[in-house]
């Protein structure tokens, strides 16, 4: 166990002392970033997506737009995110001439594929609501928009949002494949830690278990939100 | 008021509705009957488009509704609609089920007159000046939200629900349900309210207080069409009996006659089983 210790100094050294922690915190917020504002752009797409697909459909306005997210989500949820940021990143915006940092790159790509897993979720959870809520609102006379968002996508979110928590989690740990564009997250972070140290053993254990402490505090804190929105349950 | 005309309506290939034809007056109150499977209350959901007729048409107040370019929303706001199973908004208090409709309505018709005032001040100066247009009224939001209160808060008093008010709906009884449905229905001010088989859905001891406040409503003038096997409250309370077979109407009478003399076999039948 010398030889660990003796690691774990060396860790120590450039965690400490010659400022590793601020690449590491660096990329913690990346990460955190990406995956936050990843969810919240995927959870508005996704939200238009899936209202989109429980629209009725005997116009032809409602189908075309069906079929435009049908090849959205197909695209985005059938091919690798390493491969979507690839293309993003190397083919898409450099074609276009726009220029983009890794990080914005990541943003962008992970709010796109975030949305078409997340509008599956919200499909299932507006189908979860009782038919009758819609029929209710549409009966004094409101309007189907005005009932989706203050009926129905109201009730279809707190159906699923145990769902949505395990998408956020899952957000926060494929972040870790931002590194393919050049942006620095957390994993990013400790490789550099362990590069400068030729050592790997300490950086990657300690990142490991940075990342599991995350899941654990996000899922306590939906935990929490959860039950702020049992309120209108029966049991109270 | 409501004037349906050879309404028709398909689901799918078969077809439920094969031609109804009904008048309904002001401070009518038509009962529709029959046996389960007839369309009845598919009839019913069609007065208000719930379901789309496929043919036919639904004069009400002089506008065709079964049209499809017109906006429904509008007309619905005049037409209250109870249903079996409440459809009260789970999320929403009691007092904000009641609230939502009126004031999100008024909300978004302030809106719109904002809009156009917008459009009359910035375009049509010069007629403003002449006054050959004028500027909408706009109401102040905050006033819009509490006279919305005032007129639940109202309505939960007279069914004596008020301290209900800031309760969620799952902790209510089917009967508390069904009032609070019913007067969420009222606060829209609607020229006719629907009822589909507003207490088939209830335990037997709570029917009574929904058909009180039926019946009060019923004394107020309200114009009703009522969808229901409560043939005692028919008979006391409306001014037409319609019986539905088949899809079509097979008997339209006042109640006395509709109950005691009854013509159509089918519906001579139907009674000598419910009755």
């Amino acid at each position: 166990m010398g030889n660990f210790s003796a690691k774990v100094n060396k860790f120590n050294d450039i965690f400490v002392n010659q400022n590793g922690y601020v690449t590491v915190l660096n990329g913690l917020k990346n990460t955190l970033l990406i995956a936050v504002i990843g969810l919240l752009i995927g959870f508005v797409i996704g939200t238009l997506i899936a209202t989109v697909r429980v629209l009725p459909k005997y116009k032809r306005l409602p189908r075309v737009l069906n079929g435009i997210c049908s090849f959205y989500v197909a695209l985005f949820r059938g091919t690798p995110i390493v491969a979507q940021l690839l293309v993003f990143y190397y083919v898409l915006f450099p074609l276009i001439g726009v220029r983009m940092t890794g990080v914005q790159v990541a943003l962008l790509v992970f709010g796109l594929n975030s949305g078409a897993y997340v509008s599956e979720i919200m499909r299932s959870g507006i189908q979860s609501v009782d038919p009758g809520q819609m029929e209710g609102g549409r009966s004094v006379g409101l309007s189907f928009k005005t009932t989706m968002l203050m009926i129905v996508i109201p009730q279809a979110i707190k159906n699923i949002l145990p769902t949505l928590g395990n998408e956020f989690i899952s957000l926060i740990k494929e972040t870790s494949v931002v590194s393919f564009v050049g942006a620095l997250d957390l994993y990013m972070a400790f490789n550099y830690i362990g590069s400068n140290s030729y050592e790997f053993m300490v950086p990657y254990l300690v990142m490991a278990i940075i990342y599991i402490i995350l899941v654990l505090l996000i899922s306590l804190g939906i935990k929490l939100m959860e039950r702020s929105l049992k309120k209108s349950d029966r049991r109270n | 008021m409501i004037d349906v005309i050879n309404l028709r309506k398909n689901f799918g290939d078969k077809e439920v509705l094969k031609g109804v034809d009904l008048k309904v007056e002001k401070g009518d109150r038509v009962v529709v009957i029959g046996p389960s499977g007839s369309g009845k209350s598919t009839f019913l959901r069609c007065l208000n488009c719930m379901e789309d007729p496929n043919g036919g048409q639904i004069i009400f107040n002089g506008v065709d509704i079964a049209d499809m370019s017109v906006d429904i929303n509008l007309h619905r706001r005049k037409m209250g609609m109870v249903f079996q199973h409440f459809n009260l908004f789970n999320n929403k208090t009691v007092i904000d089920n009641i609230m939502l409709a009126p004031v999100t309505v008024a909300l978004q018709d302030r809106k719109k007159a904002l809009r156009r005032n917008f459009f009359l001040k910035l375009f049509k100066a010069k007629a403003l000046k002449e006054g050959k247009v004028s500027l909408s009224l706009v109401a102040d939001k905050n006033v819009i939200k509490q006279l919305a209160r005032e007129n639940a808060e109202k309505l939960l008093k007279r069914i004596g629900l008020e301290d209900k008010a800031e309760v969620y709906p799952s902790t209510l009884s089917g009967g508390q349900k069904q009032r609070v449905a019913i007067v969420r229905s009222l606060a829209m001010n609607p020229d006719v309210i629907l009822f589909d088989e507003p207490t088939s859905a209830l335990d037997p001891e709570m029917v009574g207080e929904v058909l009180d406040l039926m019946k009060q409503l019923a004394k107020e003038g309200m114009t009703m069409v009522i969808v229901t096997h409560e043939m005692g409250f028919a008979r006391e309370v409306a001014t037409k009996v319609v019986f539905i077979d088949e899809g079509v109407i097979k008997e339209i009478a006042p109640p006395e006659e509709f109950f005691s003399n009854p013509k159509d076999a089918r519906l001579k039948e139907f009674l000598s089983k419910v009755l």
